[in-house]
């Protein structure tokens, strides 16, 4: 059994309306940064899990996810990294 | 006739669900701390407003899986009412009790104020002290209301009735300038397929004596409380 740290992007929805990232884009437009074609806002979630492999803990970090860390209604994560903790 | 109202840390509108209900309407009522296993006979299940485990990760994600959620759930799937207020809502979504999800104001502000509310149909055991098209002048506060659902759950919810309350104005119209947290179709509250379980992001429990300049909201207990005894 090893430690694995495992890090999950959770982000609104393409399509869905996320007030967050427009006022964040806006607010980069604002200062002058015009390149910004759009901009969202989510979570960044980092989770040390104890497991026999790091397939192993992907796949439970994959349940956590459906289970809780995301919303399957308005939210799409995705794993960011996995290293040893 | 008994309700049940449950108590997560961060609830904080069990008071005026617990006087709402034993004060004007005249039942009793019990409050169920979220550790608890045991319904304690209640008729019907209040999940009212607040701010259940401070709202972390995402309102209602987490109090969802308390153990009296789990009681609750069985209930709902037995048939038994349900009603979901504000966060009360938001944990009925996340339950799966209700379709769905309810997502930050499309105006990132907090609201807090009096709304008018359409009665979309009284063939509710929720509503039916209401007529359809009836408008209703009830308070709303919170910062995560936008009703979001996708193409097909929305058809689906307008199809079969399940669309209970809508943000309108004074008039009765359904407008932009009347939805105020940008919810789709300006849905206000709804009901799953079964008709046992409610949702709705306004306060009902807080409009309930001309002192609060509201008596409208009085009639959805009334409601429930006819169709129970009956």
């Amino acid at each position: 059994m090893s430690r694995f740290r495992v890090a999950v992007h959770i982000v609104p929805r393409k399509g869905l309306l996320d007030p967050q990232g427009k006022a964040v884009a806006d607010a980069l437009h604002a200062l002058g940064f015009s390149a910004v074609a759009d901009a969202r806002v989510g979570r960044h979630v980092v989770l040390d899990v104890d497991a026999a492999s790091s397939d192993g803990a992907l796949a439970s970090v994959r349940t956590m996810c459906d289970k809780l860390l995301a919303n399957p209604v308005t939210e799409d994560y995705e794993i960011a990294g996995v290293d040893a903790a | 006739m008994k309700f049940g109202i449950v108590v997560f840390p961060g609830t904080n509108r069990d008071g005026d669900a617990y006087d709402c209900v034993t004060g004007p309407l005249g039942a009793s009522a019990v409050r169920l701390w979220h550790k608890d296993h045991d319904l304690q006979g209640a008729d019907v299940i209040i999940l009212p407003g607040g701010f259940s485990y401070g709202d972390y990760l995402r309102a209602g994600a987490i109090a969802r899986f308390s153990p009296i959620m789990q009681e609750v759930i069985a209930h709902a799937s037995a048939g038994g009412p349900v009603i979901g207020i504000c966060n009360g809502f938001q944990i009925a979504c996340e339950a799966h009790l209700l379709p769905g999800a309810l997502l930050r104001n499309a105006s990132l502000q907090f609201r807090s104020m009096p709304v008018t509310l359409r009665v979309e149909t009284a063939d509710t055991r929720f509503t039916n002290q209401y007529h359809k098209g009836q408008l209703l002048r009830v308070p709303i506060a919170h910062g995560d209301g936008r009703f979001t659902i996708d193409a097909d759950g929305l058809q689906r919810l307008e199809e079969n009735g399940q669309v209970v309350f809508r943000y309108a104005d004074a008039n009765g119209h359904v407008t932009d300038e009347a939805n105020p947290n940008g919810s789709m179709d300006n849905i206000a509250g709804i009901i799953s397929e079964r008709g046992n379980v409610l949702g709705l992001m306004p306060h009902p429990e807080n409009a309930i004596d001309a002192l609060l300049g509201s008596r409208d909201g009085l009639g959805l207990f009334e409601s429930v409380l006819a169709r129970v005894s009956a």
